[in-house]
């Protein structure tokens, strides 16, 4: 069933296109990958899918309503939203900061979990031992694990992560997406940036390559990456090997012989204070 | 599973008994410094005097009256109206600092020193030069409301970006907000006579000298509206710390809750300025000082910074009062004198933590 969906939606800021007639279905039960190069428009779609851009033209809509006519309580009972970067004014502990997501559910019956759900949720996003850390003093990735966390305990149908991995270490990464796997096999509608294509690859059930603020490709991950379509989209040769049955993208790396390296530190050396 | 959730029960225990022992011991200490502070001055009223006089008062046949002649009459007339001013004054200031800080992201913000409290003097001096008294004893009040706010606004709109106030926009924007505000005071003291100079001079010093009953009348429930609304906004305000865009995530209509804070905020500081002056960092001071001991949650800070800061004025009126005999030291200038070198250390720590100004 469809969830989120838009049609001919286009947006620009200041009379340049960032996306250009953009029709995307995401059905629960999925997860979704955003993937293109930089500048082509991921986080600029998933902040028009979670309500924070406004499309300066074509429909979207969640649950067949028009997403803007959602009241601001309504929408976070429908879909969490992990951002790219997360700051935090005080410094709250990290339970804290997870309980804050659950606040669309304050005065409601469904309160009444918030203690088991805060605790599952930090137990997933492994957290757990993190619980009375002051979140301004985590690393990055510790940051963004508890930034999932406190996602996972809104209790969304949707979900939508900007490029949740950048900060995690690889076992972080993997147990990351395959928390969010678990929650689309749930029922639960996922989205998700990811720049890592072997990645999107491993996790996807479907791929959606930008190109320049338009879809150039959308489909499984099988058929979306191809060596020619992501040589095409992303100027740069890129190989899709398959290896123990995963996909892998592997960019074509021309120049790494020790000759070059040695060239490009006598550039160095010729201006050694380039800024200067 | 189970195990972890005992343990945040429990956490969630402690943490109630913390409140409670937070606000109780505040409490406690509220009354005592308003029983002490009303029988301390030029004529000295014991505390078991103090409380005689008020339980004879509502009817209750307790306790020793005063025994000086004029003791009745110098508590009920001058010191039970200043020292209640005081506690509302200050409870108006802290609570207005703690929401501050809380739509600004930013534990900097100030009545004081980002310049609201200036922006609503000014108006409330114009309404004494113009002789304005379209509402009567209000009138002062209801024009340092409408200061404030203008200034609240102001100051809302040009240091704000990207959804958080960095330290140095904020505090440039005091900057610029207090020379204007000082241009337009010095304006007025120009055009008013004698009196109204006087007036205005005081009021930018702060002073509590001439608390009256019918101006406590004013501000009481300004400030019970004010620190009431305060405490329905807190929860939101702690979500608004996740940032603007992540704050709406969960369900925060952002632009509304930050509107509607800016309007309690000009009710409070108006409440505090309007017969009281400028008194600056007690909206810096406290919420800084209950953080450190209870944490950030805003349901806490609030009204605990409400409680603190009507302590803290209650005892630094008391100072200025008797530090020098037969002398009324205006409390705006012992408070900057205090608040100053605070603020100092704030901005040190805040450049340190946040690596940079952030």
């Amino acid at each position: 069933m469809t969830v989120l969906s838009t049609r001919g939606l286009s947006v620009s800021f200041d009379g340049h296109p960032i996306l250009t007639d953009v029709d995307l279905d995401i059905r629960g039960g999925e997860l979704v990958v955003l993937v293109g190069p930089n500048g082509a428009g991921k986080t600029t779609l998933l902040g028009v899918l979670s309500g924070d851009v406004d499309p300066s033209g074509g429909k979207v809509t969640l649950d067949d309503k028009v997403l803007a006519s959602y009241a601001a309580r309504e929408l976070a009972r429908k879909r969490a939203v992990q951002l790219q970067k997360q700051g935090l004014a005080f410094g709250f502990r990290v339970h804290e900061v997870v309980r804050m997501g659950r606040s669309p559910w304050h005065r409601t019956e469904r309160e009444d979990d918030d203690d088991r759900v805060v605790a599952e949720s930090m137990e997933r996003a492994d957290v757990t031992d993190l619980a009375d850390r002051l979140y301004p003093t985590l690393s990055g990735g510790e940051q963004a694990r508890t930034s999932f966390a406190r996602l996972l305990a809104q209790e969304t149908p949707v979900l939508m992560l900007d490029e949740p991995t950048a900060a995690l270490d690889i076992r972080h990464q993997e147990s990351l997406l395959a928390v969010a796997r678990s929650a689309a096999q749930a029922g639960a509608a996922v989205v998700v940036v990811l720049h890592d294509l072997s990645l999107a690859a491993a996790y996807a059930d479907r791929i959606c390559v930008l190109s320049r603020g338009r879809v150039r490709a959308n489909g499984s991950p099988t058929d979306v990456l191809t060596s020619a379509l992501l040589t095409e989209v992303y100027e740069h040769p890129v190989e899709v090997i398959t290896h123990g049955g995963n996909l892998l993208v592997v960019p074509v790396r021309s120049r790494v012989t020790t000759e070059t390296s040695t060239e490009t530190e006598e550039v160095r050396c010729a201006t050694p204070w380039p800024h200067a | 599973m189970t195990a972890a959730v005992a343990e945040h029960q429990r956490a969630g225990i402690r943490a109630i008994a913390g409140r409670i022992g937070l606000l109780g011991g505040l409490t406690i200490a509220l009354l005592v410094a308003l029983v002490f502070a009303a029988g301390h001055g030029q004529l000295d009223v014991p505390p078991s005097e103090v409380l005689g006089s008020l339980m004879h008062r509502i009817g209750l046949d307790i306790g020793p009256m005063p025994h000086h002649p004029q003791g009745e009459n110098t508590l009920w007339q001058v010191r039970f109206p200043r020292v209640v001013m005081a506690a509302l004054a200050g409870a108006c200031l802290a609570t207005a600092g703690a929401l501050m800080q809380g739509v600004f992201g930013n534990p900097l913000a100030e009545p004081g020193v980002v310049g609201v409290s200036a922006g609503a003097a000014v108006a409330a001096a114009t309404a004494i030069v113009f002789e304005l008294t379209f509402a009567g004893t209000w009138t002062v009040a209801i024009c340092a409301f409408i200061g404030g706010l203008v200034t609240t606004t102001l100051v809302y709109v040009m240091s704000r970006d990207g959804g958080r106030t960095e330290v140095v926009t904020l505090v440039l924007t005091g900057i610029a907000i207090n020379a204007m505000t000082s241009a337009g005071l010095a304006f007025l003291m120009f055009l008013g006579d004698t009196q109204a100079r006087e007036e205005i001079v005081f009021w930018t010093l702060g002073s509590l000298n001439g608390s009256r009953w019918q101006y406590v009348g004013v501000v009481f429930p300004m400030a019970l509206v004010g620190i009431a609304a305060a405490m329905y906004l807190a929860p939101k305000l702690d979500l608004l710390a996740l940032g603007d865009r992540a704050a709406r995530h969960v369900g925060v209509d952002v632009e509304r809750l930050r509107m509607s804070t800016i309007v309690v905020v000009a009710v409070l500081t108006a409440a505090a300025v309007a017969f009281c002056g400028i008194i600056s960092f007690i909206g810096l001071i406290v919420p800084h000082l209950i953080r450190m001991v209870a944490g950030p949650g805003h349901r806490l800070l609030v009204p605990a910074s409400a409680l603190g800061g009507a302590v803290l004025l209650v005892l630094a009126d008391l100072w200025a009062r008797t530090l020098v005999a037969y002398a009324d030291l205006p409390i705006g200038m012992l408070t900057a004198l205090v608040g100053g070198p605070f603020f100092f250390w704030l901005i040190r720590r805040a450049r340190r933590t946040a690596g940079g100004w952030a």
